[in-house]
């Protein structure tokens, strides 16, 4: 018998069953997870985006709010700058055509090797109850650029703001598909940090110091 | 790794004396036992979430073999490779040939206790294979060549300036103590490895049956670049990390940093399916091996409900035992309640004798616990069961005898006790404090016992009763 035969018997068998699943059985584990249904959720008597506001600061998140997309380039561009920060970074497929020129930025849509120090990328959604975004890796979308660059940006309109994590894979297979799963869903709540040295805080372990997250109002 | 916990009475009080480690343990009261309860009460409805918590454990451990046949059966579909092992030995088997095949030379890992289980590094580097560690406490201890004392902050018992001793050592370069710069310091040094490595390999605190998915919860952001930057993806967890639905683990993440950190949510969840897609960056080979290592030995007995465990730590670190004397007392991979636990089932419980009975059976554990373990009766019931299989000592068993004795003939019992209060309270003196028991002088070794007042509680209640019984007597 092979190991993974040896162990699933094993199971069976200390569950007092017999041979392979049944179907009732099969049926009762595929019934309840094409139902899904959701936990009970914490009560969320707030509105999204100032509750997104308050978490994504209090994760040390900054946030900025612009008008329209094309607004985009001009607030990186103030953020980058009152932070003393490069004006060079990589960005994501989708934020390629963006004027960044005309705001003085030097932004290549490419995959980042390790040595660029801004990345800015956009976000599938993102879920105000805890403040974190919600990103999906893909061939456009790499999920290097939101994790080896010092400073993340990520560009989110309004609309795409949801209040739970329920909400977002709910969101995610209304859009992408019941069973679509990209290579990785990656959740990010704020700034890499660390408390393995004595219990400190410090900020930026691995990954990025900094997240700056803009708003698109339109 | 090989298990220690028959040295835990020795090592204990080594522990109790080292200046250094209790002034770290006491950190952890105030950050961990803090900070979870702050964040618990960002929840008004924490029972409600809690106790579905526990029933979507209890779902898949319920049918855990149709569960995990769903995920092999989704996670092989997205390309991913599924491995079974029954043991420890079979995980760094599979790693090594995987190494082998990919024509591996350099491994980075983030922080996974089931890896820690199977002592993987050592096995890795037998086959030469370089292994460098990316969690920040992990890679401490590496350089330092230790095991983690606690399963969420594995290097929790070092101070800065022996770390600070450390890196100058390892690193030839100026010696400095502030964390934050120990921390740059790390990650200028890792930085290269995780662009270097051939292999990652992670953990999983959980695996996703509807989708096929691993999942891994961290803060550091090693984890999301030992699962992204190397060519192939190696995950390792245990049988019973199963869940159902992304929606299960929605309310279970709830819970876990909350419990684990006293964070709201760690900063990376990350769930990763399969290898990467058509033009995308990451790993081109993703694998999964599923631990047996002795956990299927609990299901169907009264220990089942240990499968349930999320590794948040939150019993260790509410622990009294475990705040006083540390991780490594416990002389194996977990530590505190759960590990005691996990070291008795999983590691053999004539290996473990001394860890059930280093409780007090307080039951802060089981109050804290996310997904409602009830720690002290398995401990009880570890303790029952050495009993019965005769694995305590002579003179423990012989004292039981007497007592048992004693306690079923009530008129001897009361003669008893009546006789040895009074023989304490003159034991006492004028202090009322015995510095010696006959019997017991491991426990007045270190303090004195306060002596008994010289009447027993039958004797007090006997006088004071009876007015009180005439009074309500007509009520019955």
């Amino acid at each position: 018998m092979n190991s993974r035969d040896a162990i699933l018997s094993r199971i069976r068998a200390a569950q007092g069953r017999a041979g392979a699943p049944s179907a009732p059985e099969t049926a009762a584990v595929a019934t309840y997870i094409a139902a899904h249904p959701s936990g009970p959720r914490p009560p969320s008597d707030w509105d999204p985006l100032q509750r997104l506001r308050e978490r994504a600061l209090s994760l040390t998140t900054t946030l900025d709010e612009v008008a329209d997309l094309a607004a985009v380039p001009a607030a990186v561009a103030r953020y980058l700058r009152n932070n003393q920060l490069p004006l060079n970074a990589v960005c994501w497929a989708e934020l390629a055509a963006l004027d960044w020129t005309s705001a003085g930025l030097q932004i290549e849509a490419r995959e980042t090797h390790g040595n660029d120090l801004v990345g800015i990328t956009g976000a599938f959604c993102a879920i105000a109850e805890t403040g974190t975004l919600m990103l999906l890796s893909g061939a456009d979308t790499p999920g290097a650029t939101s994790l080896l660059p010092e400073t993340h940006i990520a560009v989110l309109p309004r609309s795409r703001i949801v209040r739970g994590m329920e909400d977002a894979w709910a969101l995610q297979r209304a859009e992408c598909g019941a069973d679509a799963m990209p290579r990785a869903v990656n959740f990010i709540s704020g700034p890499s940090r660390t408390a393995d040295i004595e219990q400190t805080l410090v900020l930026g372990a691995h990954g990025p110091y900094r997240v700056h997250l803009v708003i698109i109002a339109a | 790794m090989q298990i220690a916990s028959m040295h835990f009475k020795a090592r204990a009080g080594g522990k109790l004396a080292d200046v250094k480690l209790q002034a770290a343990l006491r950190k952890l009261q105030g950050n961990f036992v803090k900070g979870r309860a702050e964040r618990m009460l960002e929840l008004d409805n924490f029972e409600e979430i809690r106790s579905a918590a526990a029933a979507i454990r209890d779902r898949t451990l319920a049918n855990l073999d149709t569960y995990l046949q769903t995920f092999e059966r989704n996670a092989t579909s997205r390309g991913a490779v599924v491995h079974w092992a029954e043991t420890i030995d079979d995980v760094n088997r599979i790693v090594c040939e995987l190494a082998g095949i990919y024509g591996v030379t350099k491994v980075i890992k983030s922080k996974s206790m089931v890896s820690e289980e199977c002592a993987l590094n050592d096995a890795l580097e037998g086959a030469g294979v370089q292994v460098v560690e990316t969690d920040l406490g992990e890679y401490i201890l590496q350089l330092a060549k230790e095991p983690p004392s606690h399963i969420i902050a594995p290097v929790i018992h070092k101070g800065r300036e022996e770390i600070a001793d450390l890196f100058a050592e390892k690193h030839h370069l100026p010696r400095q103590s502030d964390p934050a710069l120990l921390t740059r310091e790390a990650r200028e040094q890792l930085r290269g490895h995780f662009l270097s490595a051939d292999m990652g390999i992670s953990g999983a605190n959980f695996v996703v049956a509807e989708t096929g998915s691993t999942v891994i919860v961290t803060n550091e952001g090693n984890g999301r670049m030992v699962t992204t930057l190397p060519r192939v993806h190696v995950a390792i967890t245990g049988i019973e990390k199963v869940v159902a639905t992304r929606e299960d683990l929605t309310t279970l993440l709830r819970l876990l940093p909350r419990s684990a950190t006293g964070q709201t949510i760690s900063n990376y969840v990350s769930v990763t399916t399969g290898p990467a897609q058509a033009g995308e960056a990451g790993p081109q080979h993703f694998h999964i091996i599923l631990l047996d290592g002795g956990r299927s030995k609990l299901l169907g007995t009264d220990m089942q409900p240990m499968l349930r465990c999320i590794r948040c730590g939150a019993c260790m670190n509410h622990c009294p035992v475990y705040q006083s004397v540390g991780g490594h007392a416990y002389g194996w991979v977990y530590p505190g309640p759960m590990g005691s636990i996990l070291t008795s089932t999983l590691g053999g419980m004539e290996n473990a004798l001394d860890l059930p009975q280093a409780s007090t059976l307080c039951n802060q554990c089981g109050v804290v616990c996310p997904v409602k373990i009830p720690l002290p009766e398995l401990m009880r019931k570890l303790r029952e069961r050495q009993f019965v299989k005769g694995l305590r000592p002579w003179s423990e068993r012989a004292g039981l005898r007497l007592w048992r004795y004693a306690a079923e003939r009530p008129v001897l019992y009361a003669r008893l006790t009546r006789l040895a209060a009074r023989l304490l309270k003159l034991m006492g003196g004028n202090a009322r404090l015995i510095h010696r028991l006959p019997f017991a002088s491991g426990w007045t070794g270190g303090r004195d016992m306060p002596a008994p007042a010289g009447k027993t509680f039958r004797e007090l209640y006997a006088r004071r009763a009876k007015p009180e019984f005439a009074a309500t007597g007509a009520r019955g």
